[in-house]
């Protein structure tokens, strides 16, 4: 059902990597005023993007899921928020990198980017011990749902209100008219967002192929066992245990 | 609908003044929290920046609070399949629980604003009440709105005191941002400033976001 597509994808995600990366360190030059540490950028900014598009993806689906009720877009909230947080948190560790080798601090107050994702990764962050702490599945899927949509909603809003808040020193990488980069660079950017993005849609299938095989195999397992309810969880979790 | 509402609203009112629950503990709440910021930050008064801090950090926490009790008598004592069965449209619960909240706040704020002034603050407050009003009104609305919404999502949970404030905290950040810096002219040493109008635009923009979000998904949070 979702594994559909995964090998092609898998092979993509792999070439669009390595020469995005080939790119990174051959062929953009280095940045007059900070040098090969400015390299990090194509790491940091796409993941950011990524994992900002799969905390709203997540909200879509659980949408989705309200109007329909369809089990399958409740796992594929779950997935996408779930993947979402693992990039934000790298995102998160490569811009404080990025903010010690360029300003000398690992955290900058001032800048609202960087602000504006911590929020927003904090909020997040709840929505797993949220999931966990309610047994029944079908209220779980549909607490989750309401949360995702109102944390999606949540997203731009507070970029605007923290944006206002602080002065701008973050560089403006993708403004209207592309910013200030070199052809070369914005090339390598480009790729590299391509390519994590192509990573994440991997990823997100892979996580969902694997949890609906380990909901057949439970639900077989189940039933040579004879048991009644053939859907049950095994154990609390945080994750969709039906489809 | 307006008859639900003022059904369940008169309801909340009525166990609140038998009972006292929130707004008495909001209120010793935000006092000793106001002791508790003289010591830590040791200072005999603050003015501008650090008081709007100060006093908006204590609110939301003190909301909180309120938040975290506001659906434990629906779920404990079987108000919500009482609700449930009633023939009324379920918005007005959470039109209902979100007035309740309001008013909570306010009532709390009636004590615990004088009561910063008299231990806190530095310079007088009189020059900018009706400012000060305002944007304690607009930023009530915004934590009323978006507590109901965190409570219906913590009440479901079983670890309700847990995931009401991880919650609600983050999602208060951009109100918090609004309303103490608008309320940080406010409360200047040298005199009050003029209010800042694109911060209350904010706060405006975020009780309407907010406000229409949480008015279509509270449904789905009632089904059984």
């Amino acid at each position: 059902m979702f594994s559909r597509g995964l090998k092609p994808l898998a092979i993509a995600s792999v070439v669009l990597i390595v020469g995005a990366f080939a790119l990174v360190f051959f062929y953009a030059p280095n940045d007059a005023d900070q040098g090969f540490i400015q390299k990090i950028f194509y790491l940091h900014v796409p993941l950011a993007i990524v994992a900002l598009c799969g905390f709203v993806a997540g909200g879509v689906w659980g949408l989705r899921y309200l109007r329909d009720g369809d089990r399958a877009n409740d796992l594929r909230s779950y997935v996408a928020i779930h993947l979402s947080l693992i990039l934000g948190l790298a995102a998160l560790i490569t811009g404080s990198i990025w903010a010690k080798a360029a300003w000398g601090h690992w955290w900058m107050w001032e800048e609202p980017t960087l602000v504006s994702f911590l929020i927003v990764f904090l909020l997040y962050a709840c929505y797993t011990p949220l999931r966990f702490s309610i047994e029944d599945p079908e209220r779980q899927a549909r607490t989750a749902a309401v949360f995702s949509i109102v944390a999606g909603a949540f997203v731009p809003l507070n970029f605007i209100a923290v944006r206002m808040a602080e002065s701008l020193a973050h560089p403006r990488v993708l403004t209207a008219t592309g910013g200030s980069m070199p052809g070369e660079m914005r090339l390598t950017f480009l790729v590299s967002l391509i390519g994590m993005a192509v990573l994440f849609v991997t990823l997100c299938k892979y996580e969902l192929a694997s949890k609906r095989a380990a909901m057949q195999l439970r639900a077989l397992k189940r039933r040579l066992a004879d048991e009644e309810d053939d859907w049950l969880p095994a154990r609390r979790s945080a994750a969709p245990q039906q489809i | 609908m307006r008859r639900a509402v003022s059904a369940l609203v008169r309801k909340d009112l009525r166990v609140e003044l038998r009972t006292g629950e929130a707004v008495p503990s909001m209120l010793l709440f935000s006092v000793s929290t106001f002791v508790l910021f003289h010591f830590a930050i040791d200072r005999r008064s603050v003015e501008g920046d650090l008081a709007a801090g100060v006093l908006w950090v204590t609110l939301l926490f003190a909301a909180v609070l309120g938040i975290t009790r506001l659906f434990v008598a629906e779920r404990e004592q079987g108000g919500f399949d009482g609700f449930l069965l009633a023939p009324v449209d379920r918005t007005s619960l959470f039109v209902a629980k979100a007035t309740v909240l309001f008013c909570f706040l306010v009532a709390v704020e009636l004590a615990a604003v004088p009561a910063f002034a008299i231990l806190l603050l530095g310079p007088s407050p009189w020059g900018a009440v009706p400012e000060l009003i305002l944007v304690l009104l607009l930023a009530d609305a915004g934590i009323a709105v978006v507590g109901t919404l965190v409570g219906g999502l913590g009440i479901q949970t079983r670890a309700r005191e847990l995931i009401v404030p991880i919650l609600a905290l983050p999602l208060m950040i951009p109100l918090a941002i609004a309303a103490a810096r608008a309320t940080e002219p406010l409360l200047l040493e040298a005199g009050a400033e003029a209010l800042p109008g694109r911060w209350l635009l904010v706060l405006g923009l975020y009780d309407l976001v907010f406000g229409l979000l949480a008015f279509a998904v509270f449904d789905f949070l009632l089904e059984e």
